[in-house]
């Protein structure tokens, strides 16, 4: 599966779908005939190879190598037991990581989540060209994460950016941004939300279009004026969409890696330097593999437990609704 | 609504408001593109020059013709386009036989394999970078067409999203088709697909934009100018070109996002029901 893609998200997490387990044709009476079963087989086997030869056993291969010191290029692999786990749970560096992670996401999903319900809110009112917007915001989703992040290279140059003549404009001194440790992960989720805002657009729009007009009526009636009637009305009948793409959103955050290799390598000073970008360090520019392989299965965790939770949560809202 | 009620002011200033907002917005999210644009045609003193100049006086075509002459752009495209086209055709034929299993034939162990399905979705393809490029390396696949396209080329979320619309079919069309003896082939290919074209466009189109935009993996597997993708393409006339030429290698990120742009303009609406389509079931 592609990478959000980057951040336009395959689905990681995206479980959305109907997973009722019933049949749909119920007049096919008879029980699964042989060749059904051989049908059946046959029609999955591409799909279930694929899976087996690089998603699950390279997860099982992958927890093997985290039990490994080795170089990749030596044909002995010494047994280290649980020893890169210790290496990674003590070291400063890695507690860095996790925090540049945290920081990364945070802003990303924070981004993406309110400026995305903010701009639904305003391109669901009826102003003419509306689409048109909808469109511009909609269009770097689509956009190599690569190039654009090159753009923003050039944006962000502290001389003659666009950026920094803006600022100078208003009198302000621009950051050295990428060479700065401090501004480089602010410059990194800018590049992040302005990429990705589209798709909590347009799944915002979908939402607000399809909250019931007479909840707006009653509340009128009611005497409720516009910011009354978006705590009471809007914001209640958006949560189920605002928790499945805070979900989404964290999911993808966790896998956003080429703006960070084109823009900062995980630099200056480490100070972008996330979990995804510390897996792809590890293992193919100081091929450390056990390191990189216990890396990758701290972030599949974090990952599979907020799955988890997602599912958990889901279920319980078909139960009770 | 103005017009029938020309004196309410408070109305008419909260739509001022509301387009102002959406010029603010436009601004803020084109400029990235726009600049993109104009730079591929400035010279380099419009580049390097205080208050920044907006519309190129002077466009230098000249520098998409010394982008594509300083990385080698034609088999870039090359490889994107292959590896890109023959990913998503494999991507949407597993995609589609599986949602046809999983959705109409009988299978004694039916939820194991969705739950099966439902796990490869879970374990993202960040994770298994490694041991994937340590099995490829072990099939001598490195730096080949099938090592950058075969570990992307099984479908999780399209075989769910493709499953749900065929349990969407109308039921009694189905029904008269098995009446009348039809096999399971004919019924997939003569009336499941011709019924389910929306989602196919709809899923295909997104799987080109993952396909053509996919970076780390393309990054990992292939070691050789020669089977570089555009994404990686772009990033390497960048390291050459570095902070100085930049109408150049502005003209080169135009070569990656132009083909994502013109489907874009082309099937917007398709792409955006894809997308919707997971967070806003029934």
């Amino acid at each position: 599966m592609s990478d959000a893609q980057q951040a336009l998200d395959p689905g990681a997490g995206r479980t959305g779908v109907d997973l009722g387990f019933r049949e749909r044709i119920s007049g096919w009476r008879q029980r699964a005939g042989r060749s059904e079963v051989i049908l059946f087989l046959l029609f999955i086997a591409p799909n279930m190879m694929l899976f087996s030869v690089f998603t699950f056993w390279p997860m099982i291969y992958n927890m093997y190598l985290s039990t490994v010191r080795w170089d990749m290029i030596s044909p002995t692999r010494q047994s280290v037991g649980t020893a890169n786990f210790e290496y990674l749970l003590t070291q400063g560096s890695f507690h860095n990581v996790l925090l540049n992670t945290f920081y990364f996401t945070a802003g990303a999903v924070g981004g993406t989540l309110i400026l995305g319900l903010l701009f639904a809110l305003l391109l669901n009112q009826p102003l003419r060209g509306r689409d048109g917007v909808r469109a511009v915001v909609f269009a770097p989703t689509l956009l190599s994460g690569a190039a654009i992040a090159i753009v923003w290279i050039y944006m962000f140059d502290p001389r003659f950016g666009i950026i920094a003549q803006m600022l100078a404009l208003s009198g302000i001194t621009s950051p050295r941004w990428l060479n700065d440790p401090s501004w480089a992960m602010v410059a990194i989720i800018i590049v992040y939300v302005w990429k990705n805002l589209g798709i909590t657009l347009v799944i915002y729009l979908a939402g607000l279009q399809a909250i019931p007009k007479e909840l707006y009526e009653a509340a009128k009636i009611d005497g409720a004026g516009p910011l009354r009637t978006f705590w009471s009305v809007t914001l209640p009948m958006l949560s189920p969409i605002t928790f499945f793409l805070f979900v989404t959103s964290l999911l993808s955050s966790f896998q956003a890696f080429d703006i960070i290799h084109v823009m900062t390598s995980g630099g200056p000073v480490e100070s972008t330097m996330t979990l995804i970008y510390y897996v792809y360090e590890q293992g193919f520019v100081v091929f450390n593999a056990g390191r990189a392989a216990a890396a990758a299965l701290v972030l599949f965790v974090i990952m599979f437990v907020i799955t988890i939770l997602q599912l958990h949560y889901s279920e319980r809202k078909v139960h009770y609704g | 609504m103005d017009r029938r009620r020309p004196f309410n002011a408070r109305a008419m200033s909260w739509q001022v408001v509301g387009y102002l907002a959406m010029a603010f917005i436009v601004i803020m999210m084109g400029i990235p593109l726009f600049w993109m644009l104009t730079g591929s045609l400035k010279t380099l003193g419009e580049i390097y020059t205080f208050p920044p100049v907006w519309i190129p006086n002077h466009p230098q075509w000249s520098n998409f013709s010394d982008a594509w002459n300083r990385a080698p752009f034609e088999r870039f495209y090359l490889n994107s386009i292959i590896t890109t086209f023959i990913g998503m055709s494999i991507e949407l034929v597993n995609a589609t036989l599986t949602a046809y299993a999983l959705a109409f034939l009988r299978f004694p162990y039916k939820r194991l394999v969705f739950i099966l399905i439902l796990a490869a979705l879970m374990i993202p393809s960040q994770v298994t970078i490694l041991p994937n490029f340590l099995t490829m390396a072990n099939l001598d696949w490195v730096n080949t067409y099938q090592g950058i396209i075969l570990p992307g080329a099984s479908v999780a979320f399209g075989t769910f999203l493709l499953r749900q619309y065929f349990m969407g079919l109308p039921k009694d069309v189905l029904d008269a088709a098995k009446v009348d003896g039809c096999s399971h082939l004919r019924l997939l290919w003569s009336v499941v697909i011709p019924m389910s074209k929306p989602v196919l466009v709809t899923f295909g189109l997104l799987s080109i934009v993952w396909k053509w935009n996919e970076f780390l993996w393309t990054l990992v597997i292939t070691n050789t100018l020669d089977m570089r993708t555009l994404p990686i393409g772009i990033a390497y006339l960048f390291d050459v070109e570095g902070n100085t030429q930049w109408g150049v290698v502005m003209a080169g990120t135009i070569f990656v996002v132009a083909p994502m742009l013109v489907i874009f303009l082309l099937a917007q609406r398709y792409i955006v029901e894809g997308i919707t389509a997971g967070a806003t079931k029934g």
